[in-house]
């Protein structure tokens, strides 16, 4: 394998190293080791390499460039929220806190040039997620690329220079398990270990994919699979008997711990616990009931009824003494059983206010805390605002829960929502 | 109310109104910051103010009056005929300046209404801790056992991805009574925990940049340089250049925090962790979140982070919010604190259900502040600022409420009152339901002794202490025999039972009626549990009366246990008796005996004992739980004008703004603008005239018409000034939302309120 990652320039031995620590990415390291040749060439300016969620980019290059001590910088996109701010991380990595500080107060590219051609030395650059391109400097200066979403996604309007773009496929299912076997327990041995993570691998990788999450996921339950080797039930041999033990563990797991309704920490003390107990936890989405105030509730249920019902209904569901509403002229056929799927639409605040109140049984003085619990809704994204802050006049709301949730609340003021809602007639 | 000095550059804190109509002279004291000033001010205008230098002592204080009180006194030329105030501290009240004032001949006024509140509020502090304690602490080892976990080096933690231990913490939508909660929090942390704690709202971090920001300048206690802000660049630039807005400076900055702190206490290895307290999730801009998040994350081996989630509604927002790449970050465990309803009975419980504060709210008052809670907004904080709201204004309003205070000292300040007090005495109501009750010869030296009338005070003051003392053990124990019975007929909480016993005698309330039925229809090892809890309720209580009722209940209780050894003789059942009698007649008349017996069935002794208890718990109810308007002088202790705390608590603008718009007068206190109900007068500002005209209108409005209207109502000759303040007026009504502009005809407005026409 070794003899993949083979190019003049370099130490035999540090190439060595580097292919040991990359395991089923030689093709991608070779790749890149050869665009970047040797180092006194020339390299190719920018080079955009996208990926899955840990795919490996990150961990290539980093290998890379510090088993081969290259020169480089590492920025996360994310965190500079500014230019400056991505400026000077990169200079205080090449040069250190000197150069950074010259670096004047919302500084151009061109300063960053400037500070840059004065110092001595000049190496390769990586970015991490980065969109923002350098190439003006003129010097032996690599820009690579970091993402999880395409290049096209990128290109600006205006043009640019193309980067090289490199693709890193996600790892197979037996990659993974090369992989994840690496990392063993010291006290067991290989293959105990690599039967392990293909029983894991069995059960959750037609969900994940995702490397460091996987490795997550082994080592939590590590302790579970090998409790029955502990207490000197069955032998390191046994597979059948380890699986049937580990099996059901792994796929509760998969509801719980990996979806994060239950922390690891939990899930650690959970496995310590006896198997009755270990049931009273609940998950976070299992607390989904909400107290509210009495108005609240109504002021909820009628922004409901005002998002889900068409508006000329209202006449026909408020009002004491609708006069005869032919029931064939009332229900149109397009409108039928869609407003549900449609999802809720926008009211503005005065029939909000107008169902609200004939929602109430008893009379309820318009007082401003009716409608400080409207904005409050609103905080608590039980409502959403359609139109803009700053529109003082005829706001709009639409409604953000769900029909379950709705129910629920309309059932602890005893009103009967279904009968008010256009869908169910 | 705060009152900022600017000279002196000193908050004064405590600012006590004076009357107008006595010549009082009253102290401003204790300065916020460095600086302690002594001042006094009076009717007649504003004494000398003094700087203090150091502590106050009871020797300075003395000083201090020597060398100034008088010599305001005399610059005011108030002379000798005033009355000197002051609050109750120590050093105020201590012997020293007591002789002095006796000395000096200076009456002294005590004033109970600003210690009250501060009490109230003391201890509602120390609730909401309490409260909050269980909740806190097993938070805060959730914080320890994360930062302990961190420095395993065992397999398994090394193959563990990172995550970032985070505390969901669900409070519930009560979001105003949040914030207590999170400043005991971050106290709690800061003392047990660890010293870098930051706590950051939603509205301050609009975008990544601001919460970040938010975050450094909280954590390293620094002004963070920002490229945008303008204000903070000369302090700034020079002292923190290098200190830029990323977690990178704040790791470096709490490496060099640890580092010169670890020599000292070289044993802990432990780092303490960084906790980041976000107080309201739901209003957070979600991208804003993830971002920070994944970049935290980056730094988590560097940085012990720790999040705290603040969440009003359901802990599934979380999932909501953060995709799962995000979520998969954090560990998160699930805090929830208690219900807002569980936090106001037990408010209600400390506060309201003691005899220990003499301060008390009638029915309508403690229900206008119940509704508010129920229906409106869940807020304990704003309940309690409710009663402080009712607490003030009951000490301003009513003159009588000096003997609103302590038994000692209200008996005390009997004998202090003055003519004009005694005579607000005789107006009050009950006292004259009291008097009319008497015979004639105690009428007539109620009304006219003054002396004789404050010795009937002091009984009465005492009877009113007596009644509340009584008053609430009373109602728990009723509380818990009704609270146990199917479909609670006198409420499930303690709170509903109060106000029906504020309203009106409780015995003549129906359900009342049928709880007792169904009270009598309990089995026996309910009842003596249920009586036995009665029993530890009454027993702490300090009152002969509730001593005796206690003992009798023991001796009730004792009763019943003896009855399970009795219960083997019990009757010989008359069926027996019956085959020996062939005799038809005899049958039939042994039957009809029969029946007759069924029908009033003999009492087995557990029935008659239970009765008994019964009737003993009757009794109680119908000599302690009479409503507090039966006792004379309860307008002392009760505040009674819910109108006002409603005005004040749960404001209506809508109706505001139409009693502004008929009758100016209500706001404007005007004499030109009184008028008979109905009219508005033509002094009356245009837009009342204009409204009140528009309401004679269809609903489109020509504006024409409308201003000939007025210009007749006024007496007035259209002319351009007038067409411009008519202009004024509608274009006033427009912006209240009364009319507005139409397009189906040019010159006319649309009503947008309905009646009138």
């Amino acid at each position: 394998m070794t003899a993949l990652l083979q190019h003049p320039g370099y130490d035999e031995e540090k190439l060595r190293r580097v292919a040991e620590q990359l395991p089923c990415r030689e093709v991608q390291a070779g790749l890149l080791l050869s665009l970047m040749g040797e180092p006194q060439q020339y390299s190719y300016p920018s080079i955009f390499i996208y990926g899955h969620r840990a795919s490996g980019k990150s961990h290539v290059l980093h290998v890379l460039l510090k088993e081969l001590e290259l020169h480089h910088a590492t920025v996360s996109c994310v965190e500079c929220v500014s230019v400056a701010l991505l400026f000077e991380q990169v200079l205080l990595s090449f040069f250190g806190c000197d150069a950074a500080s010259l670096l004047p107060r919302s500084p151009s590219l061109s300063d960053f040039v400037r500070i840059y051609r004065q110092q001595p030395v000049t190496m390769e650059t990586s970015s991490h997620q980065t969109v923002v391109l350098n190439p003006v400097v003129e010097d032996n200066v690599t820009v690579i690329l970091l993402s999880e979403i395409v290049w096209d996604k990128f290109r600006p309007n205006t043009g640019c220079f193309e980067p090289l773009l490199l693709h890193f496929p996600d790892y197979s299912k037996g990659e993974l398990q090369q992989i994840l076997s690496q990392d063993r327990h010291p006290s067991y041995s290989a293959e105990f270990y690599s039967s392990y993570i293909n029983i894991l691998l069995g059960v959750f990788y037609s969900v994940c994919r995702d490397l460091r999450e996987l490795r997550h996921l082994a080592a939590l339950n590590f302790s579970k699979f090998c409790e029955p080797l502990e207490e000197g039930k069955v032998k390191e041999t046994d597979t059948h008997k380890l699986w049937r033990n580990i099996e059901p563990h792994l796929k509760k797991a998969m509801q719980t711990v990996y979806l994060r309704e239950v922390s690891s920490l939990q899930w650690e003390q959970m496995q310590l616990m006896e198997e009755k107990e270990a049931g009273a936890l609940r998950g976070l989405s299992a607390h989904t009931h909400v107290e509210l105030p009495f108005y609240s509730k109504f002021l909820l249920i009628a922004a409901y009824l005002a998002s889900y019902n068409p508006a000329r209904t209202d006449k026909r569901f408020f009002l004491k003494h609708h006069g005869k509403i032919r029931k064939t002229n009332f229900l149109k056929k397009n409108e039928k059983t869609s407003n549900h799927l449609l999802g809720p639409k926008p009211f503005p605040l005065d029939r909000l206010l107008a169902i609200f109140y004939s929602v109430v049984d008893s009379r309820v003085a318009p007082t401003a805390s009716i409608f400080s619990q409207i904005s409050s809704l609103v905080t608590l994204q039980l409502l959403t605002q359609v139109s803009h802050d700053d529109q003082l006049d005829a706001p709009k709301y639409k409604c953000a829960v769900s029909l379950d949730f709705i129910c629920a609340i309309s059932r602890t003021v005893n009103f009967d929502i279904v009968k008010y809602l256009y869908d169910f007639l | 109310m705060d009152i900022t000095w600017s000279s002196v550059k000193s908050i004064i804190k405590k600012w006590k109104v004076y009357d107008p109509h006595k010549r009082t002279i009253s102290t401003v004291e204790h300065g916020g910051g460095s600086i302690l000033v002594w001042g006094c001010v009076s009717a007649a205008g504003p004494g000398s103010f003094v700087k203090v230098e150091g502590n106050t002592n009871a020797e300075k204080y003395h000083q201090i009056l020597e060398d100034n009180l008088i010599q305001s006194a005399r610059e005011l030329r108030l002379g000798r005929r005033f009355i000197f105030q002051q609050d109750n501290d120590p050093k105020h009240t201590a012997k020293d300046a007591q002789k002095w004032f006796k000395d000096n001949k200076v009456n002294v006024l005590d004033w109970p209404s600003p210690r009250q509140k501060v009490n109230t509020f003391y201890r509602q502090c120390v609730l909401q801790d309490e409260l909050n304690r269980k909740i806190l602490d097993s938070l805060l080892d959730f914080t320890r056992k994360c930062s302990s976990a961190r420095q395993h080096s065992d397999w398994a933690s090394q193959m563990r991805a990172n995550e970032i231990p985070t505390a969901a913490l669900v409070l519930g939508v009560n979001v105003p009574d949040h914030d207590i909660t999170f400043q005991s929090l971050s106290e709690l942390l800061h003392q047990s925990v660890t010293p870098h704690v930051a706590s950051v709202e939603a509205k301050e971090c609009g975008a990544l940049k601001h919460l970040m920001k938010r975050v450094l300048e909280r954590l390293m206690d620094t002004v963070v340089d920002d490229d945008e802000e303008e204000e903070t660049e000369h302090t700034s630039t020079q002292l923190h250049k290098s200190v830029n807005c990323s977690l990178s400076a704040l790791c470096d900055w709490y490496i060099t925090k640890t580092k010169r702190s670890s020599p000292a206490e070289h044993e802990r290895q432990q780092q303490p962790p960084v906790v980041i307290i976000f107080k309201d999730l739901e209003a957070f801009n979600p991208r804003v979140l993830r971002d920070f998040i994944l970049i935290c994350s980056r730094y988590i081996e560097r940085l012990p982070l720790m999040f705290i989630f603040g969440i009003a509604t359901s802990p599934s927002t979380i999932q909501r919010m953060l995709p799962h790449s995000v979520s998969s970050l954090l560990c998160i465990e699930l805090f929830q604190s208690l219900s807002c309803t569980q936090h106001l009975a037990t408010v209600i419980d400390q506060l309201i259900l003691t005899p220990q504060f003499p301060f008390k709210l009638n029915a309508k008052v403690m229900q206008v502040l119940l509704s508010i809670f129920l229906y409106h907004d869940f807020s304990v904080r704003n309940f309690i600022k409710g009663l402080q709201l009712a607490l003030l204004e009951h000490f301003h309003s009513q003159p009588l409420s000096v003997l609103c205070c302590k038994k000692k000292e209200a008996l005390l300040n009997v004998m202090q009152l003055s003519h004009r007090d005694l005579e607000r005495i005789r107006q009050l109501p009950s006292f004259k339901r009291y008097v009319e009750k008497q015979e004639s010869q105690e009428q007539v030296n109620l009304i006219t002794d003054d002396s004789h009338l404050k010795e009937t005070c002091r009984k009465m003051i005492k009877g009113l202490h007596k009644y509340h003392k009584n008053y609430y053990p009373i109602l728990k124990c009723l509380h818990t025999l009704t609270s146990a019975l199917p479909r609670y007929p006198l409420g499930k909480q303690i709170r509903e039972l109060h106000l029906t016993c504020l309203e009106k005698n409780v015995w003549e309330n129906e359900d009342y009626q049928s709880a007792m039925k169904l009270l009598k229809m309990l089995a026996k090892d309910d009842l003596i549990a249920l009586l036995q809890r009665c029993g530890e309720i009454l027993k702490p209580v300090k009152s002969k009366k509730m001593k005796s009722t206690a003992f009798q209940l023991e001796e009730l209780l004792t009763k019943f246990k003896q009855l399970d050894s009795n219960e083997e003789d019990s009757i010989t059942s008359p069926i027996k008796n019956l085959q020996k009698k062939t005799d038809l007649f005899q049958l039939q008349k042994t039957l009809l005996e029969m029946n007759e017996t069924r029908r009033s069935k003999k009492l087995s002794p557990f029935e008659i004992l239970r009765n008994e208890a019964l009737e003993f718990i009757d009794s109680l109810v119908k000599s302690h739980l009479s409503p507090p308007e039966s006792q004379t002088l309860h307008e002392v202790c009760y505040y009674s004008s819910s109108a006002t705390v409603r005005r004040h608590l749960n404001a209506t603008p809508r109706t505001s703004i139409q009693a502004a718009l008929s009758s100016p007068y209500y706001y404007l206190q005007n004499e030109n603008l009184k008028t008979e109900d109905g009219t508005v007068s033509n002094a009356a500002p245009d837009i009342c005239i204009a409204y009140k005209l528009h309401l004679e209108c269809g609903r489109l409005i020509n504006l024409y018409d409308w201003l000939e209207l007025i210009s007749t109502n006024l007496h007035l000759f259209l002319s351009l000034s007038f067409s411009a303040r008519f202009i004024r007026s509608v274009s006033e009504l427009e912006f209240l939302g009364f009319i507005k502009s139409t397009k189906q005809k040019t010159d006319h407005v649309a009503r947008l309120t309905w009646g009138g026409c």
